[in-house]
C-alpha cells in the first residue's frame, strides 16, 4: 500500500515538475551555454575551443574577424584543408551565432 | 494538474508525504529528472557528459557493460603499428567526475510503458528519458559459416569490445609469411564506419610494405562503390603500387560463405579463394537490445524522429549512434557525438514543456589515414528533413583529388588534423 501510494505520488511529482518551466530544480547552468551548433566545432578545435595539435583555437576569436574569415573559407578565398567544405554548410545566422559565442569566451 | 504552480505543488506534496509516508527526502530526490543513458560509446558517453555538464539538478546515469571503451576509430592505425591498444582505450572516470553515475552492467530489457530498464545484475532503473546508444550487432551466419567461433580465426575487428579482435588481426599479420594473401570481406551498406574498411586496407598495406612487401591484399566487396573511393584508390596506387586488389560486387566481389578452418572465402558465383589472413567484416544490425525491445524495423535498424532522435515506435526513448537509421548521415563516431547533444536537448525540452531546439545541424567529418603523412577526409553538414535527414546542398564533400606531388601538404595536414580530431572528440566524449 505504501509503495503504491508512493509511486502514484512520485508520478504526480514528476508530471507536475515537467510542466513547470520555472522550476529551479534543473535550471540551465548559469554560464552562457554554447549554441548547440557550436558543440560540433569542439570535435576538432578541442573541448574548450583552445585548439588541438595544430588545429587553431577559436576561443575568444574576434567576432567580426570570425565572420570575415568564415566568408573567406566559404568563397575559397583562404587556404583550407576542410574548413572551406564546412563553411559552405552553414547559414549567415548560424555563423553569427557561432561568432557571438566563441568571441564571448575568455 | 498541469496548471499547479510550483508553490502549490510543494505544499500539496509536502502534505501528502507527511500524511502518508513521512519521507519527504524521497520525493526531493525523485523530483530530479532522470536521464538514463544506455551504451558508453561515442554517442552515449557524449550524451551523458553533455547532460551532466549543461544542465543542473539532473540525475544522469550511464549503463555500460565494459569498464573501459576501446574505440573503433584508430583501431586501423594500430594495424599499421602507429598506435597501441592503450592509446585507443578510454575509461569512464572523467564521465563520472562530470556528475554521471556510471553503472557497469548489461541492460537486458526495456519496459517502454513503465519507463524502466532491467539490468543483468538484477537491478531495475527508472527513467524519465532514455538515451539509447547501443551500437551494432554483427549478423552471424549472414555470411554462411561466419559465426562467433569463426571470428576467432577470421577476426572481424569491427567492434572495440575488449580489444581482442583487433589484437588478433594484428598478430595474424605479424605471423604471416612475406608473400601471403590478406583477404578482406566487406559488406553492403549500411554498416558502421563507411570508409573504415578502406582505411583498414590502407593501414594493413602500410605495415606489409614495410615488413612483408611481397604480400597481397585482396578486398572482396559486396558493393560497387565506396566512400572516398577515388581518393583511396589514388593513394593505394601512389603508395602501394599493385599490392591491393579491390573486387567490386559486379566482378563477383561478394563473399557469401567462408570456411574458417580451411581459410577459404567463397564468392556469390562460387569462386573459392584461399587466404593466409582473413578479415571478415560481416553485415550488421542495431544492437540486440534495440531488436529485443521492438525498436527496430524490418531493416534491423531503428527509425527515429529527425529533430529529437526519439524512436518512431516508443516515446521517451531517444536512439542515437550507429543503431539508428540516419542516412545520408554516416554511422560514425562524430555523428553519434553531434546528434547526442540534440537528442539530450530535445529530451530536456520535452521534460520542461518547451519546444524542441529549432533548426539543428548535425555535423560529421571522417578522416582516414591512407599512409604516413597521408590523410583524407569527408565532411558532411546535415539537417532534419520532412522524413529522415538531408545533407546541406553545396557543402561538405571529400578532399581534393590530384597527384601527391601537388597535394602533399594537404594530405600531411589532414593526417595531422585526423590525430587532432581523435584527441578532441575522445575528450569531448570521455572527458
Amino acid at each position: 500500500m505504501q509503495t503504491t501510494n508512493r509511486r502514484i505520488l512520485l508520478s504526480a511529482a514528476v508530471a507536475t515538475l515537467a510542466v513547470t518551466a520555472t522550476a529551479v530544480a534543473w535550471a540551465q547552468s548559469p554560464a552562457k551555454p554554447a549554441p548547440l551548433t557550436a558543440e560540433a566545432c569542439l570535435g576538432c578545435h578541442g573541448p574548450a575551443a583552445k585548439g588541438q595539435d595544430g588545429v587553431p583555437g577559436i576561443r575568444g576569436y574576434d567576432k567580426a574577424e570570425f565572420v570575415k574569415v568564415w566568408g573567406q573559407f566559404r568563397a575559397n578565398e583562404r587556404p583550407a584543408t576542410i574548413m572551406n567544405r564546412i563553411a559552405r554548410g552553414y547559414t549567415d545566422e548560424e555563423v553569427a551565432a557561432l561568432a557571438d559565442y566563441f568571441s564571448s569566451l575568455k | 494538474m498541469t496548471r499547479l504552480s510550483r508553490r502549490t505543488f510543494v505544499r500539496l506534496a509536502g502534505g501528502t508525504v507527511a500524511g502518508l509516508i513521512a519521507a519527504p527526502a524521497v520525493v526531493t530526490a525523485q523530483a530530479r529528472p532522470r536521464i538514463l543513458v544506455v551504451g558508453g560509446g561515442f554517442g552515449g558517453a557524449s550524451a551523458a557528459r553533455f547532460a551532466a555538464t549543461r544542465y543542473q539538478g539532473l540525475d544522469v546515469t550511464l549503463v555500460e557493460p565494459q569498464a573501459r571503451f576501446i574505440t573503433c576509430p584508430y583501431g586501423n592505425v594500430l594495424l599499421s603499428g602507429r598506435r597501441t591498444l592503450d592509446q585507443i582505450t578510454h575509461g569512464y572516470e572523467n564521465v563520472a567526475k562530470a556528475g554521471v553515475t556510471v553503472v557497469q552492467d548489461w541492460v537486458d530489457g526495456i519496459d517502454a510503458a513503465g519507463k524502466t530498464v532491467r539490468l543483468r545484475g538484477g537491478r531495475t532503473l527508472g527513467y524519465d528519458k532514455l538515451i539509447l546508444s547501443p551500437g551494432i550487432a554483427l549478423r552471424w551466419n549472414a555470411i554462411e559459416g561466419y559465426d562467433e567461433a569463426a571470428s576467432a580465426i577470421f577476426p572481424h575487428a569491427w567492434m572495440g569490445g575488449d580489444g581482442s579482435q583487433i589484437t588478433l588481426l594484428r598478430r595474424q599479420l605479424e605471423a604471416m609469411p612475406d608473400g601471403g594473401v590478406v583477404g578482406i570481406a566487406i559488406p553492403a551498406n549500411p554498416f558502421r564506419c563507411p570508409p573504415g574498411p578502406y582505411e583498414r586496407i590502407s593501414m594493413i598495406a602500410a605495415y606489409l610494405k614495410r615488413s612483408k612487401p611481397k604480400s597481397k591484399i585482396l578486398a572482396l566487396d559486396a558493393k560497387d562503390s565506396f566512400s572516398k573511393q577515388g581518393l583511396f584508390q589514388d593513394g593505394w596506387k601512389e603508395l602501394y603500387g599493385d599490392m591491393i586488389e579491390w573486387v567490386p560486387l559486379g566482378k563477383d566481389g561478394k563473399v557469401v560463405r567462408v570456411d574458417a578452418k580451411e581459410k577459404v572465402f567463397e564468392t556469390e558465383f562460387g569462386k573459392k579463394i584461399k587466404v593466409d589472413v582473413g578479415n571478415v567484416i560481416p553485415p550488421q544490425s542495431a544492437a540486440r537490445i534495440a531488436i529485443d525491445s521492438g525498436l527496430t524495423n524490418d531493416s534491423g535498424w531503428v527509425e527515429v524522429k529527425s529533430s529529437t532522435f526519439e524512436s518512431a515506435k516508443a516515446e521517451h526513448i531517444h536512439v542515437i549512434g550507429d543503431a539508428n537509421i540516419g542516412a545520408p548521415m554516416p554511422k560514425s563516431g562524430y555523428i553519434a557525438n553531434s546528434t547526442s547533444k540534440q537528442a539530450v536537448a530535445a529530451a530536456m525540452a520535452s521534460l520542461r514543456g518547451e519546444p524542441v531546439p529549432a533548426s539543428p545541424v548535425y555535423f560529421n567529418t571522417c578522416y582516414s589515414h591512407v599512409g604516413d603523412d597521408y590523410g583524407i577526409s569527408i565532411v558532411g553538414v546535415f539537417r532534419p528533413a520532412e522524413k529522415g535527414f538531408v545533407e546541406t546542398p553545396n557543402s561538405g564533400g571529400v578532399s581534393p583529388r590530384g597527384p601527391l606531388a601537388e597535394q602533399a601538404n594537404q594530405r600531411k595536414l589532414e593526417a595531422q588534423y585526423a590525430d587532432a580530431w581523435y584527441a578532441s572528440i575522445t575528450k569531448d566524449a570521455f572527458g
